[in-house]
């Protein structure tokens, strides 16, 4: 998948991969796409959440072998 | 949508309970809601600038494991078992338990509690520190860090009353 940033949150627990993935947001314009990987098996609910309450959308959530790699579109 | 608000009042004082409200404080915000702190009696020692008075103690605390964060597996899944009268007789035993939490905490990528704070006040969260028992506690505006607000119990209501979650931590 095509995207225009990428944020490494491996390695780092709740809340900070969610709340180093709204900074980031915070950089990009409307429409464009952030990737982020994560070590935090938590992150999966967490970011399923995020996108819900912030409008922006989560385009896929895949997982692979302790990676847990998101897709956002930014509102 | 009206934004939605988030009111904490933060009361303690040690190491592991200032995660609660500044973990809360700073997801909330990123979430956008707006977000107020109370800070009030010992929960002051997490707004202040020097935050090496903040320790975890084990003492009469018997939800928390006791393992050490280094060796090999076999003995970080260790649980010690230390009873209350011993953790009372060892000098320097709160020191210790909370030298090897930070190291748990390190080891877990799990934010210092400086680093939500900071989080926190970059993301708008508002930090108000009780007015009253900064003087009944004889601390100076000075030993708090900036960006503090000082205020009462009606300042408080001021927001609590149109929030959507209210939370005594």
């Amino acid at each position: 998948m095509n995207f225009d940033k990428e944020l490494d949150a491996c390695g780092l627990n709740c809340p900070l991969p969610i709340l180093r993935s709204k900074k980031t947001l915070n950089e990009m314009s409307s429409g464009q796409v952030l990737k982020i990987v994560a070590t935090d098996p938590g992150s999966v609910k967490d970011f399923a959440a995020f996108a819900k309450q912030t409008g922006n959308e989560l385009l896929s959530s895949t997982e692979d072998g302790g990676k847990y790699t998101f897709f956002i579109k930014k509102k | 949508m009206d934004e939605k608000k988030l009111a904490i009042i933060a009361t303690k004082g040690t190491l592991d309970w200032a995660y609660p409200p500044f973990i809360l404080a700073s997801t909330a915000a990123a979430l956008g809601y707006e977000t107020q702190v109370f800070f009030t009696f010992y929960g002051l020692q997490l707004v202040r600038k020097d935050t090496s008075g903040l320790k975890v103690s084990p003492i009469a605390n018997p939800g928390m494991p006791m393992k050490m964060p280094f060796g090999p597996k076999w003995f970080r899944d260790i649980n010690w078992n230390i009873p209350n009268i011993l953790q009372c007789s060892i000098p320097g035993y709160e020191s210790v338990a909370t030298m090897l939490m930070k190291q748990t905490i390190a080891n877990n990528g799990v934010a210092t509690v400086e680093e939500l704070r900071s989080l926190c006040q970059e993301a708008d969260v508002k930090f108000i520190a009780c007015q009253m028992t900064v003087e009944l506690f004889g601390f100076e505006h000075s030993d708090f860090i900036d960006g503090l607000e000082y205020g009462g119990a009606a300042t408080f209501f001021e927001f609590a009353g149109e929030s959507d979650i209210c939370l005594f931590i």
